[in-house]
């Protein structure tokens, strides 16, 4: 690796390395997840975030544990780039006991609140009052600490999306909102479902900033972000970054995606794919060489394989667990069967 | 030989049939028709719903009768309600029932109540076609069984059918009611296949159906559990004896009689509801025969339902949250053990 030279964006090489291995990981898991459910080996719904990595991952890039992020239906890459690991996901997947949620909550629900990850969600819009929450807690608490809501462009019609990020601009809450506008809710076009030309138009109307990035660069959202969080930290309140991305794959697996025109498709799988983007700025910008590139690569398709192998190992969870934790603590004085 | 199509066929036949007969019946929902302004999709290949069960009908109707709308439950369901109240008759896809989560209000204190706050001058002919169901790895906020709830409340009609005969007579007679009424479609059932004539025809809201006659013991399922109830029923015939299984079909309003007369006649009662115990169906029709058919019965009335805990993901728990033939029969030897008319 490179000395560590700052560049315009303040990527690091070291940086560039945690983000290069985060995009790869993301990708990575989720093409290895797209092979594993069309072989029917994981059971339920799987919405795959590849193609949306340079979101989550440069959004990520400027967090830690004390901070948190609300996540989506299509969840795994905010996960991975929030530090939740490989095996305790794909196990997650496969709703095995030593998945980070027991088995419980399964791709839709995955949730790892010690790393500031509270959950991908199943309800569209679900998002926004919980970040707002999380950010109340920081700021009660005065940890510092940021909340990071994720959405997607169909939450951005959703009530919850004014509830929320008019809350956070009322109360000056260090919240992130970040549009991850792929074009498309399921199968509906934006253009159809949303009365605004660009998400972080909306901001206006909250008195707050609105930025809108392309959102397959990676360099771009690292430097929205940086100055999003940076304002939250220092107490200047909520913003809205809209990321413009794409997701590789359908709403769904199993999703034929017709909706998708084959040239708009191909072009985003190839030219303005999210990786080769951040690839090339890596070595245009003298960060990394191209063996440490393929050096990551490589540890990444092995930390995926062991991470299936765990899962496949790892036991189901046992018959008592179906109704533990639903309660912290509940008496009820029960009879049992009479 | 009768027609065999499957309960999904069945539901968008009768969307088909509603839509022809009556043009003030439209379609709206989450890409209901799907694809709404891609060029392309406008005439095939659009997704008809997220399980394509409304696919084909924008090509019939056009998209100003099968309306694709954001994913916006209380903008679109509000809207709805209406909608209905000023002349049109529609019919509003609520995904899956967990969504209600995000249009309650529009449901609960707007659509059941309008009529009745306006002392009876307004009428609100809206259908919710909503999805429920567990067992199809959905998790938590996918896969509950909430017709209890709206049970719960004046002003609606709950409907929940178990086979695709019933489906399409009773979305055809929701539609065609006066009242709002949430018909639940379980997603499991989609591809169950069975008999179905080709025309327009209702099954009255109100009016359960003996699914299976006998004369020992009366299980009253809902929904999937009507085939669950039926299973059991057979290994019970095995055992000697005699099970009547009965589907109510609606839930508001309640067939009552069916119910009574039913355990009036076998004097033992298992309800099988896979939504969780408290506060359920199950419940409530172990309080009307445990108030009005009190003296009809020879042993307790026993409950088959869900634990109290959300749906789980895993497949090896999600099988045990359910209700399950085996949980049947294990009840029922535990109301006659001590019962010593029959052996088992």
């Amino acid at each position: 690796m490179k000395v560590s030279e700052e560049t315009v964006q303040g990527i690091t090489a070291e940086k560039a390395s945690w983000m290069y291995q985060k995009m790869c990981e993301i990708r990575k898991f989720e093409d290895k997840v797209h092979d594993l459910f069309g072989q029917g080996v994981l059971p339920g719904f799987v919405h795959l975030y590849a193609g949306e990595e340079a979101v989550a991952v440069g959004v990520c890039a400027h967090l830690d544990d004390n901070d948190s992020i609300t996540s989506t239906h299509r969840g795994h890459g905010h996960c991975i780039a929030k530090g939740c690991e490989l095996d305790g996901m794909m196990a997650e997947l496969f709703g095995k006991a030593t998945g980070l949620c027991n088995g419980k909550g399964g791709s839709m629900h995955i949730a790892d609140v010690e790393k500031g990850m509270l959950g991908a969600n199943g309800i569209v819009g679900g998002g926004f009052p919980l970040a707002a929450g999380a950010a109340l807690t920081s700021k009660l608490k005065k940890t510092g600490a940021v909340a990071v809501c994720f959405f997607g462009d169909g939450a951005g019609n959703h009530g919850t999306f004014h509830e929320g990020i008019n809350l956070a601009a009322i109360w000056n809450l260090p919240v992130v909102f970040v549009a991850e506008n792929n074009g498309y809710a399921e199968a509906t076009p934006f253009e159809y479902a949303s009365s605004c030309t660009n998400i972080a138009d909306r901001a206006k109307g909250y008195n707050i900033p609105g930025e809108i990035v392309d959102g397959k660069d990676a360099t771009a959202v690292y430097a929205a972000a940086q100055k999003a969080v940076e304002r939250a930290r220092n107490g200047e309140g909520p913003s809205l970054i809209e990321c413009k991305t794409y997701r590789n794959y359908g709403h769904f697996e199993g999703d034929a995606q017709k909706y998708k025109p084959d040239v708009e498709k191909k072009s985003h799988l190839e030219e303005l794919d999210a990786l080769r983007k951040f690839r090339e700025y890596i070595a245009s910008e003298g960060l990394l060489t191209d063996a440490e590139l393929d050096d990551i690569e490589e540890r990444v398709d092995h930390a995926v394989e062991v991470a299936v192998k765990f899962a496949e190992e790892s036991p189901m969870p046992a018959e008592e667990d179906l109704t533990k934790d639903v309660y912290v603590s509940y008496e009820t004085h029960d009879r049992g069967d009479v | 030989m009768a027609r065999i199509i499957t309960f999904s066929e069945a539901i968008k036949e009768a969307m088909q049939l509603a839509m022809r007969k009556d043009e003030n019946v439209i379609l709206m929902g989450e890409d209901v028709a799907g694809g709404a302004e891609v060029d392309h999709l406008q005439d095939d290949e659009a997704w008809g719903g997220v399980m394509g069960v409304t696919g084909g009908l924008v090509q019939e109707f056009g998209r100003d009768r099968v309306l694709d709308t954001p994913i916006a439950e209380a903008g679109y369901i509000g809207a709805a309600v209406t909608n209905a109240a000023t002349g049109m008759r529609p019919v509003a896809e609520l995904m899956f029932n967990d969504f209600i989560g995000s249009c309650l209000d529009e449901v609960m204190n707007q659509g059941a109540k309008l009529r009745y706050m306006f002392g009876g001058k307004a009428k609100v002919p809206l259908t919710i076609r909503t999805m429920h169901g567990a067992g199809f790895r959905a998790a938590a906020q996918h896969s509950q069984s909430l017709y209890g709830m709206f049970t719960a409340i004046p002003g609606i009609k709950v409907v929940v059918p178990s086979t695709p005969y019933d489906a399409k007579g009773l979305l055809l007679a929701a539609i065609e009611d006066d009242d709002p009424v949430v018909f639940f479609e379980d997603k499991t059932l989609y591809n169950v296949k069975g008999e179905v004539p080709e025309g327009y025809y209702t099954i009255p809201l109100g009016k359960g159906e003996i699914k299976l006659p006998g004369n020992e013991l009366t299980i009253v399922g809902i929904g999937k559990q009507v085939q669950t109830a039926l299973d059991a029923a057979e290994q019970l015939t095995a055992k000697g004896i005699d099970a009547e299984v009965i589907d109510p079909r609606s839930l508001s309003p309640l067939d009552e009689s069916i119910i009574l007369d039913s355990v009036m006649k076998t004097g033992r009662l298992v309800i099988v509801d896979e939504a969780n115990p408290r506060c359920n169906v199950a419940t409530d029709i172990a309080a009307l025969v445990a108030d009005k058919g009190f003296d009809y019965l020879d042993a307790p009335i026993k409950r088959v339902t869900a634990p109290h805990c959300p749906v789980p993901f895993s497949p090896a728990l999600e099988d045990i949250y359910l209700p399950s033939a085996e949980k049947i029969l294990k009840v029922v030897s535990e109301m006659i053990e001590d019962d010593t008319t029959v052996t088992m």
